[in-house]
């Protein structure tokens, strides 16, 4: 028996400009009906390569090699106009900004109408119907009133439905979907998903998938591929490669998952991936590889198989992996309270000529109690009021009812004031990290002047000791010296935000606030920065409140977790407890929305 | 939406009273007031008292100021001093002229600026864009007194096309005028359509590199469905609100113009009216300006109220 001809065909495909490569010699095929998963990490060149897939070059980029066969039709070096009956017919793309990849000035369904216009004969009122089934077929409640709004009129769940059912309309062989759940709520992605897997087995459509998250894959995919720095480092079956990962890169990153069933900090892959103007010369990898050799430096890495339909890019492949188990959480509450929250309230009344609906509280009768040393996880979907709790404690909400009190050494102190109106002593006591390093590091300053205001400000630190202070401050977050005089700009995003952790541990806090500040990072810098988080609040005893939408990474660092909905704590409980044996409903559903990968 | 409406015109309303108000007690300040400028230096103590009284102008400016904002209101603009007849007499008949001129620039000048500007934004950095761009940015930085000056040596005395300077008077017909207004307009349609097609180039250019672009190409839309259905809607949207800002200049450039041809409109009369001294009909032209300004810009909110549903509709 022959294998059926593939539906894709990628060959020693290269994409990128002049010298440097963004898609570096990568080939695969896929089977008709068979789903691909591609995982990487920020700049792995994941993304380029699927475009590429449709024979379209990102911005600036060119096809500098190899090539991609659809059906056996080349679809590299094409023009637009050539490729235009596959486009959209035989391949389709789900985007991963359905946001802006639709038309802001035309209505859903006059954009999925023109995927038919383009590709079918049918008539206005056939095309219609379609467009109306459709919609249905992404369960999308009353379609006809779906079809006639605006992309911003919708949520970002429905606007992603939206564009599956645009990409849908052409009944295409091949579905290539980019980042198809990023920046959605956890049950949301767990509802797409369900449809996805819904619709592969009715629709029996190929699937390319690009995913960070190893957890989307798993669900979607039979056979996944590893990218790193542009270059595919693993491909097999997904179960084999999870299981049995054979290059140390994924190695590396499976162990830098957070895992609800287990908890315990996931393990960091020291450094940061390879800038494209600067690869290493021989395997790109060889830099932050635990089982480096010698040989890793200069030469390039060759394919050897692993087992059968499972093969790896790296020069010593037999090296035993190491293990995964991931380091125990230590921290543990030390007694005396720090803060306490009693009924508090928040709402953001719209000020001024034209408000006149009552509000709706973001913040309802929220208390808890954090106390020293501890981590309390804050857990919740957009909307839940997560954000709103930290920006009442740190001054720059207002509540409109309860109570915040910080318990300091000799003192308690009420926290009702503004944060422009509190005590430099409170105001020192009680630090913010942002969850984008790049809005909230000056990008004027050097890392320098932004760790020397606060040393400055709340350590009267003489100007003569800010250089060796801030050189101690870096050392702690595993930063050089060097970094002092560098631009914001100039560092990575792992690296920004650990200089933002330091900054809140210049001012020596007894709190600190830490809001989603994993999210923009990649899974294997964020490892390091929850490691990070864990071992400084140890070492300083500071107590910490970490706001995350992510279950399992509030799991891996919090002693104790809120769950959050609708601006009410729904349970709080001890993480181990809360994760084993939820009581309320909407937490049992969060635990079952995590997309936990399989060991 | 109807907030929105409400709150456009309610604020477009506030600018009128601040401009009345403005214009008004600007004129105030300046030293002499339409006596002491009509009767001359001459004029005796008694001259002057009886003068006022005459107009009012002996009672407090507060009280002057809300006759004269009344009667604007009920179309009566007072009365000019040294023309001796009734302003709205004079500026009615000149205000249709300017509006004439303004209506024909912008007929020529606004689908010509667009169409300009998609086609450059296009092919950015082609030879057509490089051309267009080229002639755009002369345009914007000739002054229109050259421009129309070199205009007049062009096609009236080299080539003998149109006559160089207006002799029809001001309450010709309609028609007339329209024929009249070809080279005055012309040049106004220079620096306007200059400005409204860099603009409207930009604006492609972005959208061009939008997601939704991409994402038509990956649909297998052809380039003109990609150009008519997906870059020119949303490309133009901003271009309105440039189109309403563009109008205002062209009320300064419609003084200018109307001096170098001798065209009978309201700009020309303005100029007249300063080396006149004219207090009372420099400030009905004043607000006159003020007022169309602040009407063409709510039109322009209007228009993109109407025709962006981002702005349009809300987030159910």
């Amino acid at each position: 028996m022959t294998a059926p001809a593939p539906k894709l065909e990628v060959e020693d495909l290269l994409v990128g400009w002049a010298e440097f490569l963004v898609v570096d010699k990568v080939s695969f095929t896929l089977a008709p009906g068979e789903s691909f998963g591609i995982a990487g990490e920020s700049g792995s060149g994941k993304s380029t390569l699927l475009l590429s897939l449709m024979g379209m070059m990102r911005q600036g980029l060119q096809h500098m090699g190899g090539s991609v066969r659809l059906n056996g039709l080349p679809m590299m070096g094409q023009t637009d106009a050539a490729l235009a009956f596959v486009r959209g017919s035989k391949i389709a793309l789900i985007p991963q900004n359905p946001a802006t990849a639709l038309n802001p000035s035309r209505r859903i369904g006059a954009q999925i109408d023109e995927v038919l216009l383009v590709h079918s004969a049918l008539n206005q009122r056939a095309r219609a119907e379609r467009v109306l089934d459709l919609l249905g077929r992404v369960r999308l409640a009353e379609p006809a009133v779906t079809a006639h709004r605006f992309a911003h009129e919708l949520s970002g769940g429905q606007v992603q439905r939206a564009a599956i059912a645009m990409a849908l309309a052409g009944e295409p062989e091949v579905l290539l979907l980019d980042e198809p759940t990023t920046g959605l709520d956890v049950t949301t992605q767990s509802a797409l998903l369900d449809l996805l897997v819904d619709l592969r087995l009715k629709a029996k459509v190929g699937m390319v998938c690009v995913s960070h998250d190893l957890g989307v894959l798993a669900r979607l995919c039979d056979r996944i591929g590893v990218m790193y720095a542009g270059a595919m480092v693993e491909e097999g079956p997904l179960a084999l490669v999870l299981a049995r990962p054979g290059h140390p890169y994924t190695q590396a990153l499976v162990a830098s998952i957070p895992r609800l069933s287990t908890g315990g900090l996931p393990s960091p892959i020291e450094g940061s991936p390879p800038s494209l103007f600067h690869l290493p010369p021989g395997c790109r990898f060889a830099p932050r590889c635990a089982l480096v050799q010698d040989a890793c430096h200069s030469q390039r890495p060759v394919v050897s198989w692993v087992e059968e339909g499972h093969k790896i890019a790296c020069l010593s492949p037999n090296v035993a992996p190491k293990s995964v188990a991931h380091r125990p959480n230590t921290a543990c509450a030390k007694g005396a309270p720090l803060l306490a929250v009693q009924g508090l309230s928040v709402d953001y009344a719209k000020q001024g000529l034209f408000a006149h609906k009552a509000p709706k509280p973001v913040v309802e009768d929220v208390s808890f109690t954090v106390v020293r040393g501890e981590v309390l996880g804050l857990v919740g979907e957009s909307g839940s009021g997560k954000s709103t709790i930290l920006a009442a404690i740190a001054g720059l909400a207002a509540p409109t009812a309860g109570q915040i009190t910080l318990m300091s050494k000799d003192r308690t102190a009420d926290l009702a004031a503004r944060a422009t109106d509190r005590p430099l002593s409170q105001l020192r006591s009680i630090q913010l990290i942002f969850q984008n390093p790049d809005a909230s590091l000056n990008p004027r300053h050097r890392v320098l002047d932004l760790l020397a205001q606060p040393l400055m400000l709340y350590g009267h630190v003489p100007s003569s000791d800010l250089r060796g202070k801030a050189a101690d401050l870096l050392s702690e977050v595993r930063l050089g010296a060097a970094t002092l005089d560098r631009m914001p700009s100039q560092l990575s995003g792992g690296e920004r935000q650990r200089v933002a952790i330091a900054r809140a541990f210049a001012a020596n806090p007894d709190l600190l606030l830490c809001d989603e500040i994993t999210t923009a990072l990649d899974v294997s810098v964020q490892a390091a920065v929850l490691e990070l988080i864990h071992d400084l609040a140890q070492k300083h005893d500071v107590a910490a409140i970490f706001v995350s939408h992510d279950l399992a990474v509030v799991r891996a660092i919090a002693d104790r977790i809120a769950v959050l909905r609708s601006g009410r704590i729904v349970e709080i409980n001890t993480a181990q407890e809360l994760c084993a044996r939820p009581v309320d409903p909407y937490t049992k559903s969060l635990l079952r929305s995590v997309l936990e990968i399989p060991t | 939406m109807a907030a929105v409406l409400l709150q456009r015109i309610g604020l477009a309303l506030v600018t009128m009273v601040i401009i009345a108000v403005v214009v008004f007690f600007a004129l105030e300040l300046m030293p002499g007031d339409a006596c002491s400028v009509n009767l001359g230096r001459g004029a005796s103590d008694s001259m002057l008292a009886a003068c006022h009284a005459r107009l009012g102008l002996d009672r407090p400016p507060i009280w002057r100021f809300v006759t004269w904002a009344g009667d604007f209101l009920r179309g009566d603009l007072g009365i000019s001093m040294q023309r001796e007849r009734p302003i709205t007499e004079i500026v009615g008949w000149r205000l249709r002229n300017t509006l004439i001129l303004a209506g024909v620039t912008s007929v020529i000048g606004i689908p010509l600026a667009l169409g300009l500007g998609v086609l450059a934004g296009l092919n950015p950095d082609g030879p057509l864009d490089m051309a267009i761009s080229g002639v755009a940015i002369f345009a914007m930085t000739v002054p229109e007194f050259i421009s129309g000056t070199l205009m007049i040596l062009v096609f009236s005395v080299i080539l003998g096309w149109a006559a160089g300077v207006v002799t029809i008077g001001y309450k010709a017909p309609a028609f007339e005028l329209v024929k009249a207004s070809i080279l005055p307009a012309a040049t106004l349609v220079f620096i306007l359509a200059a400005h409204i097609l860099r603009m409207v180039r930009a604006s492609v250019i972005e959208v061009m590199q939008s997601d939704f672009v991409q994402m038509a190409r990956l649909k297998g839309a052809s380039r003109r469905r990609i150009i008519w259905h997906h870059v020119v809607p949303n490309a133009l949207l901003p271009a309105i609100s440039i189109i309403g800002l563009t109008m205002a200049w062209l009320l300064g450039g419609v003084v200018i113009v109307e001096s170098v041809f001798n065209f009978p409109g309201l700009g020309r009369l303005a100029v007249d009216a300063v080396a006149d001294q004219d207090l009372p009909l420099v400030q009905a032209i004043a607000l006159l300006f003020g007022l169309i300004y602040v009407l063409t810009n709510l039109g322009a909110d209007l228009v993109a109220l109407i025709l962006n549903p981002r702005l349009r509709t809300r987030r159910q």
